[in-house]
C-alpha cells in the first residue's frame, strides 16, 4: 500500500476551517432568531451542509485526493438528496 | 534455510487452539469463523422454518399455539435475514476470496474485520436470546412494523438492539472491502481487470456502507420510542407509521442485493471456469453490478404500496422498480451467452449455478408481477410474496452459497469431495424446493395470507405438499453438509487449480499460505482468459 502521497495540511489551515466551522455555528445559533418560516430547515441544513464540506475536505483530506474518490464522496450526498426527494414524493401528495 | 510448503491452516501464530481462530486477523481464517457461525445459525432457522410447515400441516392448531407461531416466524425471519443471507457470502466467501482475487495478502483492515465478527456473534446471541427471554420472543415479523413494534409487550427491544449491532458489522465490513478494493489492488491490477466476484462485492459494499446506518437509526428510534415515549411512529403520540415503513424499506430493500449481488458474482466465477470460455461482457457485467447496487437504492416504496402512500410515489416507485430489472437481466443473458458453445464441464458447482439461474428467473419475473401496483394489491401479504421472496433469497443467494462453497472448497481446505453425492444433493434440493415454495404461489393468487396460523381446508393440499417439500429440502441440505465434511476429512488432496480456472485463487496452492501469494502475482488483462 502506497502512503508517500499523503498530503499534509498546514497547521494554519487547519486553524483557519475550524475558525470557518466555529463561525457557521454562530450563525447556525443567530438564525433561530429570525422568523424564518418553511426556510429554516432549509437554512438550517444548508450550513451543516457547508460545515460538512469543510470537514471532509480539509480535516478528512477529500481534497487533496484523486478525483475518482472525490466523486465517489460527492455521489453518496447525491443519493441522500435523491432519497428525501423520492421520499417527499410521498409525503407532498398525501 | 527450509523451503516447505506451509498453508494458513498449519501456520503457527501468536495463539494455540481456538484462540488462534477466536483472535485471528488473517482475512481466511475471519472466513471460516464466519463460515461455521452461519451455517449454525442457518440450521437454527431451518429448524424453525420446519416447525412452522408441520404447524401448517392441518388446518388449527397442529403442534402450536398461535403467539408461539407468532414468534417462530419472526426469530426465523431475524435469524436467516440478518445472519445468514446478509453477511452470508459477502463475509465468508468475500473475506476469503476478494483479497486473493485482487492479488492482495490480506483486506485493507485485519483487526476491524476481526471486530466484526465479534460484533457479528454479540448481535447474533441477543437475537437468539430473544427468542428465550422472559417477555417472550418478538412477535412483530422481522420487519419490526410500528406502531404494533411499539406497543407489543415481547422482546423488540432485545431484538432490535441485535438487528442494530449486526448492522455495524455489515457496515465495517463493508468499509473494509472498499478500501481494500481502492488501497490494495497487486501492481497492475486496474478496475477492469478485476475478476467480477471482486467486483459484486464492491458494489454490495457500498450498500452495506450507505444503508445500513438507516436501518440503525431506525431502530434506535423505535427504542427510544417504546422507552421514552417519543411520538415517531405511534399516531396516538403524534407519530407516522408510514414512515417506519419508508426509513424501514430504504435500508431493506438494498439488503436484498446486499444478499444478491454477491450470488451474482458467485454464478459469474463459476459459469466461465465450467464452460472453459471467455465471460461475455464483462464491462457490462461489472456495470450491471453498480447499477443494481445504485438504482436498488430507489425502489424500497414497492414494499408499501398499500400503507397509504400517495398515489403519485406508487406510480414512481412502480416505474423505478421496473428499471432495476433491467441490469438484472443483462446478468442473466450474459451468463447464458457464455455459455453458449462453451466446452461445458457438468460438475456440482455448475449444477447449482444452473439452479440458481432457473430459481432466481422464477423469483425475479415474479417480483415484476409485485413491482406492478395493480398486481401487488391483489398479492400483497399473500403466500406468493413469501414464495416469491424464498426463490430470491433462498432460490437465489442459498443456491448461490451452496454453488460457491462446492466450487471453493477445494481452495479452501486443500481436499475434494464427492461429485455424485454433490450432485444428488443438488437435485433433492431443486425438487425439495420448488415442492415447498412454488405451491405458496398458487395458493397466494387464491388469497392465502402471510403469517396466518390457520387456513380454510381449500388450502391444504398446498400446505402438505410444501411439508414433503420442506423435508426433502432438509434431508437434501443435512447429505449435502455430510458429503462436503467427509470430503474435508477423508478427501483426496485437492490440486492448486481442480476446475483449470484463470483467476488468481488458482495459481496459489491450496489451501493457501498465509500471506496468499509468496511471489507477485502475475496480472492478466483479461482475468478470464481461455486461450
Amino acid at each position: 500500500m502506497d502512503n508517500h502521497g499523503s498530503h499534509i495540511t498546514e497547521y494554519k489551515v487547519l486553524v483557519r476551517v475550524l475558525f470557518v466551522l466555529l463561525l457557521c455555528t454562530f450563525l447556525t445559533i443567530s438564525v433561530t432568531g429570525f422568523n424564518l418560516g418553511a426556510f429554516t430547515v432549509t437554512i438550517a441544513l444548508l450550513i451543516a451542509g457547508f460545515k460538512s464540506y469543510m470537514v471532509l475536505s480539509y480535516f478528512m483530506h477529500l481534497k487533496y485526493e484523486s478525483l475518482l474518490l472525490r466523486i465517489l464522496v460527492s455521489m453518496v450526498f447525491v443519493l441522500f438528496i435523491i432519497i428525501v426527494l423520492i421520499t417527499f414524493i410521498d409525503y407532498s401528495f398525501r | 534455510m527450509s523451503t516447505e510448503y506451509i498453508s494458513f491452516l498449519e501456520h503457527q501464530g501468536k495463539y494455540k487452539g481456538i484462540r488462534s481462530w477466536i483472535f485471528a486477523t488473517d482475512h481466511k481464517r475471519i472466513a471460516f469463523l464466519y463460515m461455521y457461525a452461519i451455517a449454525s445459525f442457518f440450521l437454527i432457522g431451518a429448524i424453525l422454518g420446519l416447525l412452522m410447515r408441520i404447524e401448517l400441516i392441518s388446518p388449527g392448531e397442529t403442534i402450536m399455539k398461535p403467539q408461539t407461531y407468532n414468534g417462530l416466524f419472526t426469530v426465523h425471519g431475524i435469524i436467516m435475514i440478518f445472519m445468514v443471507v446478509i453477511p452470508g457470502l459477502s463475509a465468508v466467501f468475500g473475506n476469503f476470496f476478494l483479497p486473493i482475487l485482487i492479488g492482495a495478502k490480506d483486506v485493507a483492515f485485519p483487526k476491524l474485520n476481526l471486530f466484526s465478527w465479534w460484533l457479528f456473534m454479540l448481535g447474533s446471541i441477543l437475537a437468539v436470546a430473544s427468542q428465550l427471554l422472559k417477555s417472550g420472543p418478538p412477535d412483530t415479523g422481522w420487519t419490526f412494523y410500528a406502531p404494533y413494534s411499539t406497543t407489543t409487550g415481547t422482546n423488540v427491544i432485545t431484538a432490535t438492539t441485535a438487528a442494530f449491532i449486526l448492522g455495524f458489522s455489515s457496515i465495517l465490513t463493508g468499509l473494509n472491502f472498499i478500501v481494500t478494493v481502492h488501497r490494495m489492488r497487486a501492481p497492475g491490477m486496474k478496475f477492469f481487470n478485476m475478476p467480477l466476484f471482486p467486483w459484486a462485492i464492491y458494489a454490495t459494499a457500498w450498500i452495506q456502507l450507505l444503508a445500513t446506518p438507516v436501518v440503525g437509526i431506525t431502530l434506535i428510534m423505535l427504542i427510544a420510542e417504546r422507552l421514552f415515549g417519543i411520538g415517531f411512529f405511534n399516531p396516538d403520540l403524534g407519530g407516522d407509521p408510514v414512515l417506519f415503513q419508508h426509513l424501514f424499506w430504504i435500508y431493506s430493500h438494498p439488503a436484498v442485493y446486499i444478499m444478491i449481488l454477491p450470488a451474482m458474482g458467485v454464478i459469474t466465477e463459476i459459469i466461465p471456469t465450467f464452460c472453459q470460455k471467455k465471460v461475455y461482457g464483462y464491462k457490462a457485467i461489472a456495470m450491471s453490478s453498480l447499477a443494481i447496487a445504485g438504482v436498488g437504492f430507489l425502489v424500497w416504496g414497492h414494499h408499501m404500496y398499500t400503507s397509504g402512500m400517495s398515489e403519485q410515489a406508487r406510480w414512481f416507485f412502480s416505474l423505478l422498480t421496473f428499471l432495476v430489472a433491467v441490469p438484472s437481466a443483462i446478468k442473466v443473458f450474459n451468463w447464458i451467452s457464455t455459455m453458449y458453445k462453451g466446452s461445458i464441464d457438468m460438475k456440482p458447482p455448475f449444477l447449482f449455478a444452473l439452479f440458481f439461474i432457473f430459481l432466481f428467473m422464477i423469483g425475479g419475473l415474479t417480483g415484476l408481477i409485485l413491482g406492478s401496483v395493480a398486481t401487488d394489491i391483489q398479492v400483497h401479504d399473500t403466500s406468493f410474496i413469501v414464495a416469491h421472496f424464498h426463490y430470491i433469497i433462498f432460490g437465489g443467494m442459498g443456491f448461490a452459497f451452496f454453488a460457491a462453497i462446492h466450487y471453493w472448497l477445494p481452495k479452501m481446505y486443500g481436499k475434494m469431495y464427492n461429485f455424485t453425492r454433490a450432485n444428488i444433493a443438488a437435485v433433492a434440493l431443486f425438487i425439495g424446493f420448488n415442492l415447498l415454495y412454488f405451491p405458496q404461489f398458487l395458493i397466494g393468487i387464491q388469497g392465502m395470507p402471510r403469517r396466518y396460523f390457520d387456513y380454510p381446508p381449500r388450502f391444504q393440499w398446498a400446505q402438505i405438499t410444501s411439508t414433503i417439500g420442506g423435508f426433502i429440502l432438509v434431508s437434501a441440505v443435512i447429505l449435502m453438509i455430510t458429503n462436503l465434511i467427509i470430503g474435508v476429512r477423508r478427501g483426496a488432496k485437492a490440486p492448486a487449480n481442480p476446475w483449470n480456472g484463470t483467476t488468481l485463487e488458482w495459481q496459489i496452492p491450496s489451501p493457501p499460505s498465509l500471506e496468499n501469494f509468496d511471489e507477485e502475482p502475475l496480472v492478466k488483462e483479461n482475468p478470464y482468459d481461455y486461450k
